[in-house]
């Protein structure tokens, strides 16, 4: 390297000029040829996740017939089973209904309390201390910690529960609908002043729109926070009023070790978040950022 | 400092003394110093300088985004006092179009959210403006489709839809490749000759306020203060007294102010 940089470096020598003068080539080998089938199937996302998870249940029912103990492990097709069984009786459509309707509750009066403080948080100084305090102090503390709490001062019964699952919706989605109105760009703020907006109308029609990636992020960790949240609550006590959702479903198969049952329970579980997570969500998010070009 | 001329009727914006500061987190810094100015009716007045010159803090505050320390900012003889559609400014960011609404919502928006027309009406005006940036094909495009040039064209068809008295532009064609950027000079300078709106342009470009404009003012940076105020026909024209064309006479100017600095900001 030093030796280059002292010794004078001399110009390159001149080299001939190229103009092709015969006709371009004009048979390849292969220019476009289809993929074998195969090829094609391995390129498909959803087929090899469904090949995985038809692994996954063989796999499963081997195992579970190999250790021929239903209690600890029972097969799948005894789980499938105990889930159709279940959906047929009509008692686990009832207790999702129960769980999605408390969760819908919750969820609801969570959004309108992160509204209520994002809007105070914008508009005056110490507003927005009060929700940075807040959630600084508030979003590491799981949400389930406070369900004793709850008990004592709500008692037994449905409003415990929403207690908590407010808890669990409004710092995500306040926190991050918060930081994202303090993102917009002060170009989109002064275009909304221009054209005459003020008040609750320039919140409406510029700011909200345009924090609109974070709010949706803020109520799909919200979402998720919630419906742990209330599984969990429900395993806790889910006899309110003698109506169980979801998670008092398992615990009461547990109970009366029907362990297909439980299996059939979290699998409602699972099927319900990932419905809410990859169907609504995802459409949401479709419609909105994605169309919009907003996605961050 | 600049009266305006005996012989011309009542100038639209009149910007006299004009003192403007603004804080940072550690600064007050000032950003124009008596700056005094008017524009007339159907007028091209650029504003032109090195940055530092306080020629975009002057237009915020004709936007009616500040208020000046010093001095006073009349359109109509009346003071600024907030912003309002009467003076649209066009920005140099791309991201002024709000991106959830395609390009026909965005003017409508700007027409609905001023109360200027509804409905019916503020559809068909926005059509017509539009149309008259070439863009009709695009009218249901999302901004995020367009390329640079489509977007400010559109920026610039929806302030035109606003008819509003006086055209802010900030450095529109800034971030704009140089091809474009030509493209467009030429585009904008084809709608005034179609309304003859009064337009208000900032750029730090020589040849630019060159093209566009029909009358510059040259600011000296740190802080702004006017240096001269010169007519354009658009030509470059070589000017009889100094034997210099306009654009070399500008940058003698800009470059005298940059050795007297001590040439340390580079405009």
């Amino acid at each position: 390297m030093a030796e280059a940089t002292t010794r004078p470096v001399a110009p390159p020598a001149p080299r001939p000029e190229y103009v092709r003068q015969e006709p371009l080539n004009q048979d390849f080998g292969v220019v476009e040829k289809p993929l074998s089938l195969w090829e094609r199937l391995y390129d498909n996302g959803a087929f090899r996740k469904t090949f995985l998870l038809i692994a996954i249940a063989a796999i499963w029912e081997i195992y579970a017939r190999h250790l021929n103990n239903p209690l600890l492990i029972p097969t799948f097709f005894e789980t499938v089973g105990a889930f159709v069984a279940a959906i047929e009786s009509g008692e686990l459509p009832e207790k999702a209904a129960n769980s999605i309707r408390l969760l819908l509750q919750g969820y609801a009066l969570g959004l309108a309390l992160a509204l209520a403080f994002t809007m105070l948080a914008m508009l005056t100084r110490i507003g927005n201390d009060l929700l940075e305090t807040l959630t600084s102090m508030f979003n590491p503390l799981p949400s389930i910690a406070l369900l004793p709490l709850a008990l004592i001062w709500f008692g037994l019964g449905d409003s415990s529960i929403i207690f908590v699952l407010v808890h669990a919706v409004l710092w995500a989605v306040a926190l991050n609908a918060h930081s994202g109105f303090r993102s917009v760009s002060n170009t989109l703020r002064m275009v909304g002043r221009n054209y005459g907006l003020t008040g609750a109308r320039f919140v409406l029609k510029i700011l909200i729109p345009a924090a609109f990636p974070s709010i949706l992020t803020g109520l799909k960790i919200g979402w998720a926070f919630a419906w742990r949240t209330l599984i969990a609550a429900e395993l806790v006590f889910g006899a309110s009023s003698g109506r169980g959702g979801l998670g008092w479903f398992i615990y009461e198969s547990k109970n009366m070790l029907d362990v297909p049952s439980v299996f059939a329970g979290l699998f409602s579980v699972i099927l319900i978040g990932l419905v809410v997570e990859n169907l609504i969500f995802r459409n949401l998010e479709i419609a909105t950022v994605r169309k919009w070009g907003m996605q961050s | 400092m600049n009266q305006p001329s005996a012989l011309a009727d009542e100038p639209l914006l009149s910007v006299s003394g004009v003192t403007l500061q603004y804080k940072t987190k550690k600064h007050l810094v000032t950003a124009t110093y008596r700056v005094s100015f008017d524009v007339m009716p159907s007028e091209r007045y650029v504003l032109l300088g090195p940055s530092g010159c306080g020629k975009s803090t002057l237009l915020k505050a004709i936007c009616g985004f500040m208020q000046p320390t010093e001095g006073t900012i009349k359109l109509r003889g009346q003071p600024i006092q907030k912003p309002g559609s009467d003076r649209v400014m066009v920005f140099q960011e791309f991201d002024q179009l709000l991106p959830w609404k395609t390009v026909k919502k965005n003017v409508i928006f700007a027409l609905e959210s001023s109360g200027r027309l509804r409905g019916q009406a503020a559809e068909e005006k926005a059509m017509e403006v539009i149309t008259k940036v070439n863009l009709a094909k695009f009218a249901d495009s999302y901004p995020h489709t367009l390329s640079g040039g489509m977007k400010q064209r559109v920026a610039i068809a929806r302030a035109l839809a606003m008819e509003p008295d006086i055209l802010l532009m900030d450095e529109p064609f800034a971030a704009l490749d140089a091809l474009t950027r030509r493209h467009m000079q030429d585009e904008l300078l084809r709608l005034w000759e179609e309304t003859r709106f009064t337009v208000l342009f900032v750029t730090h470009s020589i040849p630019e306020a060159v093209r566009i404009g029909s009358r510059i003012l040259l600011l000296s940076p740190h802080p702004g203060q006017v240096k001269a105020e010169l007519n354009s026909d658009g030509s470059d024209a070589v000017d009889p007294a100094t034997g210099l064309k306009l654009s070399e006479r500008i940058h003698r100017m800009l470059f005298a102010d940059h050795f007297a600095a001590g040439g340390s900001d580079h405009g």
